[in-house]
């Protein structure tokens, strides 16, 4: 049968567009589909727009510390609709960078909605074009990277309504100022979000159903960031079970349940951030008969299903959610089906949260590691006897290394504090190159910086540390 | 100054010779340059220089047999690094430096230099591993030398230490050939005298065929399926397919049938199509077929890929283009391994029927006899039909009897009546 290109990918988030770029790069022919806007979630409505507004929240609240570095100002404000309009404008900026970048290697974008139908050699891919119409395309290879968007629990009023009731992507894009707020789910997004609001000086409750707040951390890390959080003026609601939320015309009405105790939270507004969904309805599943795992497509080593054919990579094919986990698939699954040999390692997937102060991590907890029989070598180092950070007044925070202490393997780090996701990149490449306790104590850091203290985390772990 | 090492020119290279220096000491060289011509098993190849700089030293001369892999070969002249100061390269390097310093001229030290360097070098061979890897292999008290790399580059990572360890990996580099040498008799303890035979040196081909094919034979479990197909339709139609492609210069052949008739068979019973992993069945996706080339000194299997999907003029051209340049040893790497199935073709040489030895990692091989007219009893009636015999050998591994069988029906099934490949 003709095909008419030798790849097709379903969806232009980090997934999907990275894989179609390396496509091209190994000579691929290849189109992608998107039915809405180029660059996905990620750099429409999440990694990146969230950041501009982050980062407007800093501002603000290092405006409040001014008299700290000898440094005064008038009277701090902010306009809410600048801020958001910001965001906005730079998500559309990397949006029409994708598109420039599709167009540089040559990659046909279809607009419109995707649906598989079964195929000769791979799935027909007919698309509900945008512009009105259909059109039916076969390639020899199909990647699904269609992602995922907000949870919602109905039965208990866990469900966006863009007016009281916000998912990320209406509290991004939020219809005014809450001067309340009660978010529910303590993982990165509802952090983030809880970090922003607060930053600008809503009154904010963080709800969380498990122990502690950003539960994939390691306990030390979500320790100190409740804490940290907790002299912001933010407030939580740890092992709180919601039992319903209820809106109305002026705000949210949270019932919960905490320590047997029932319980009434009342806010402007609520944000729900209680996991991810994968964007896998009307796509054809049933039809292909494609294998799912708890929702999520199942996929092998090298991101294929069990359709002939068809691979999937990102959200849509399970944890962790992560934009670079998706490109990172993106890339390795175009390369296998390109017919490279496989010469990576198991490359550990950093985990970062951009509240203030920032979290940041990398492969396994020290709890984690002691679940797996491990014995562990565990060191830690405080910024606030690192000089830098005590000259930028930013001493919040440790980082902490966990290493297997029969091998010498790095295998976790975590950090918290002022840039420390700029930071955890070291501990991945160390990682990655498969170091053990020796390179990295050999491993020049420069002085004076942050990161000397992922040496001296290093260092204490093995006795040897020098500054404490 | 930087050291030339003999590059490995496919994965599975461990040594070649160097057939052929273009350049000289003295030469300036470019990046990109060629710069040399390394004879390995299965082709020439043409070895380009990656950095620039003058060449200080050939230490490996013209000619040289069973050079390894990441051996020294040549020296350059670093930016700014004394010219005169090869022999503080330490110890592995000094016999090489030794007749350079008797022999300024630029030529002489070529032929004393070789042997020596060589021997030394190949145990003093840097080996690539990640730190743990290193770690791991001396609490497991295993020798890195030992251990196939599978990371990037070849790298050796965690992984390889952990299967060499626990014995799961084809612990390589020749470990396994040291541990169990076979024990033979010379010829002369055979009573075949000295002096009655011409001795031909082993050349890397030969090498490669005997190490792989006695593995292949002695470890695959392995078994001939023979069916006879009657190729009357099938020479018919190929005459016909002929005289309309004889304006493009095109001529199909039996066996370029053959094999698009076998991609057909390997994509209706794809069970054949595949390969026997400690980690599980590799289904291929695509029918790659290898044809079988005699060559000069030994074979080579240059590989049609996805001939499922390819016209018969296409196969024809294809053929024949790999067979003129497997013959003038012109081939690349990446045409010649990595097949899935192989089909080998004694028919021209009158043979009736043969089983050839498993290819391996492929599951099935196929050998095509002659097409002969023999008397074929239809309808209870003695008649005459050109008949070739096809026999099937199958890694019982990955493919049953009844598999290969079902394959083996298509395939006639497909031959009996060629214009079913249209479908």
């Amino acid at each position: 049968m003709a095909q008419d290109f030798d790849l097709i990918v379903i969806g232009s988030g980090p997934g999907g567009y990275v894989a179609a770029i390396r496509a091209s790069q190994l000579g691929l022919k290849t189109a992608i589909v998107e039915r809405e806007n180029l660059g996905g979630i990620c750099l429409n409505w999440g990694c990146i727009p969230t950041k501009a507004l982050l980062k407007s929240g800093e501002v603000f609240e290092k405006l409040s510390h001014l008299g700290d570095y000898g440094v005064s100002a008038g009277n701090a404000s902010f306009d809410f609709k600048a801020i958001v309009d910001r965001s906005r404008k730079v998500a559309k900026q990397l949006n029409s960078g994708v598109g420039f970048l599709m167009k540089k290697h040559k990659i046909e974008v279809i607009e419109g909605t995707a649906k598989l139908e079964k195929g000769a050699s791979a799935p027909k891919v007919v698309i509900d074009l945008k512009a009105g119409g259909s059109r039916t395309v076969q390639a020899k290879n199909v990647i699904l990277a269609v992602g995922a968007r907000a949870r919602h629990i109905p039965a208990i009023g866990l469900e966006g309504d863009g007016e009281r009731v916000w998912t990320y992507r209406d509290a991004m894009n939020a219809p005014f100022f809450p001067k309340s707020l009660v978010v529910i789910g303590s993982g990165a997004i509802g952090i983030e979000f809880a970090s922003f609001y607060r930053a600008l000086g809503s009154e904010v409750t963080v709800v969380e159903a498990l122990e502690r707040i950003l539960p994939v951390e390691d306990a030390e890390v979500s320790a100190a960031a409740q804490k940290a959080f907790e002299k912001r003026g933010l407030k939580f609601r740890v092992a709180a079970k919601v039992t319903k939320l209820d809106k109305s015309k002026t705000g949210v009405t949270l019932s919960l349940e905490a320590g047997g105790k029932a319980e009434q939270l009342q806010a402007e507004a609520a944000i729900v951030a209680v996991g991810i969904t994968a964007n896998l309805e009307n796509i054809g599943v049933e039809a292909l008969g494609l294998d799912l795992d708890r929702g999520h497509v199942k996929t092998g080593k090298h991101g294929q299903t069990n359709v002939p054919g068809l691979y999937a990579i990102g959200d849509c094919a399970g944890p962790p959610w992560l934009a670079h986990k998706a490109s990172h698939e993106g890339v390795h699954v175009v390369e296998h089906i390109a017919g490279q040999k496989d010469a990576g390692v198991n490359a550990p997937i950093p985990g970062c949260t951009y509240s203030q102060p920032q979290v940041a991590s990398v492969g396994l907890t020290e709890a984690a590691a002691k679940a797996e029989g491990r014995e562990v070598k565990v060191g830690r180092f405080p910024f606030r006897v690192n000089g830098k950070a005590i000259a930028s007044g930013e001493t919040e925070g440790f980082v902490k290394t966990v290493f297997d202490a029969k091998t010498g393997a790095l295998i976790g780090a975590h950090m918290i504090g002022a840039e420390v996701t700029e930071m955890i990149q070291g501990f991945a490449v160390a990682m990655t190159l498969e170091t053990t306790e020796e390179d990295l104590m050999n491993t020049v850091f420069p002085h004076p910086t942050m990161s000397e203290a992922m040496h001296e985390a290093v260092l204490d772990a093995y006795g040897k540390v020098l500054h404490i | 100054m930087t050291d030339i090492l003999m590059p490995a020119l496919s994965p599975t290279m461990e040594e070649g010779a160097l057939a052929k220096w273009h350049v000289k000491p003295g030469d300036t060289i470019e990046a990109g340059q060629v710069i040399a011509e390394i004879e390995t098993d299965k082709a020439t190849m043409e070895v380009e220089a990656v950095d620039e700089g003058v060449v200080e030293a050939i230490l490996v001369p013209e000619g040289a047999q069973g050079v390894k892999v990441n051996t020294p070969i040549a020296r350059l002249k670093g930016e700014g690094a004394p010219a005169a100061k090869p022999a503080r390269q330490g110890a592995s390097a000094a016999p090489a430096a030794a007749p350079k310093a008797e022999a300024p001229k630029a030529e002489a030290p070529k032929l004393a230099a070789a042997p020596a360097p060589l021997a030394a070098k190949a145990d003093g061979q840097r080996v690539f591993a990640s730190p743990l890897a290193r770690r791991l292999a001396q609490q497991a008290g295993l020798d890195l030398k030992a251990v196939q790399g599978s990371g990037p580059r070849g790298r050796i990572v965690k992984r390889d230490v952990e299967a060499a360890a626990s014995g799961k990996a084809p612990a390589a580099r020749g470990a396994p050939a040291a541990a169990e040498p076979r024990q033979v008799l010379s010829l002369e303890q055979m009573g075949i005298k000295p002096g009655s035979y011409d001795l031909i040196p082993l050349d890397g081909m030969r090498r490669t065929v005997a190490k792989r094919l006695t593995e292949s034979f002695r470890d695959v479990p392995h078994f001939p399926l023979t069916i006879d197909v009657e190729i009357d339709r099938l020479l018919e139609a190929r005459t016909r397919i002929n005289a309309m492609l004889e304006k493009q210069g095109v001529k199909v052949s039996v066996n370029d049938i053959v094999i698009k008739a076998a991609a057909h068979a390997l994509k209706a019973v794809p069970e054949a199509n595949a390969s026997y992993t400690p980690d599980g069945i590799a289904m291929h996706h695509n029918a790659d077929i290898s044809m079988a080339v005699a060559i000069d000194g030994g074979l080579i299997t240059p590989i049609i890929f996805k001939a499922e999907t390819k016209s018969l003029s296409q196969i024809a051209k294809e053929t024949k283009d790999l067979a003129e340049r497997a013959r003038s040893r012109k081939l690349k790497p990446e045409e010649f391994q990595g097949g899935t199935f192989s089909v080998s073709n004694l028919g021209m040489f009158g043979i009736k029927h043969f089983a050839s030895i498993i290819n391996e990692p492929q599951g099935c091989i196929m050998s095509v006899g002659a097409g002969e007219q023999r008397p074929v009893v239809k309808n209870g009636q003695l008649a005459v039909a050109t008949v070739m015999s096809v026999t099937l050998t199958c890694d019982h591994r990955v493919v049953d009897g009844a598999v290969g069988a079902r394959f083996l029906q298509v395939f006639k099934a497909l031959l009996d009546d060629p214009v079913t490949m249209l479908a």
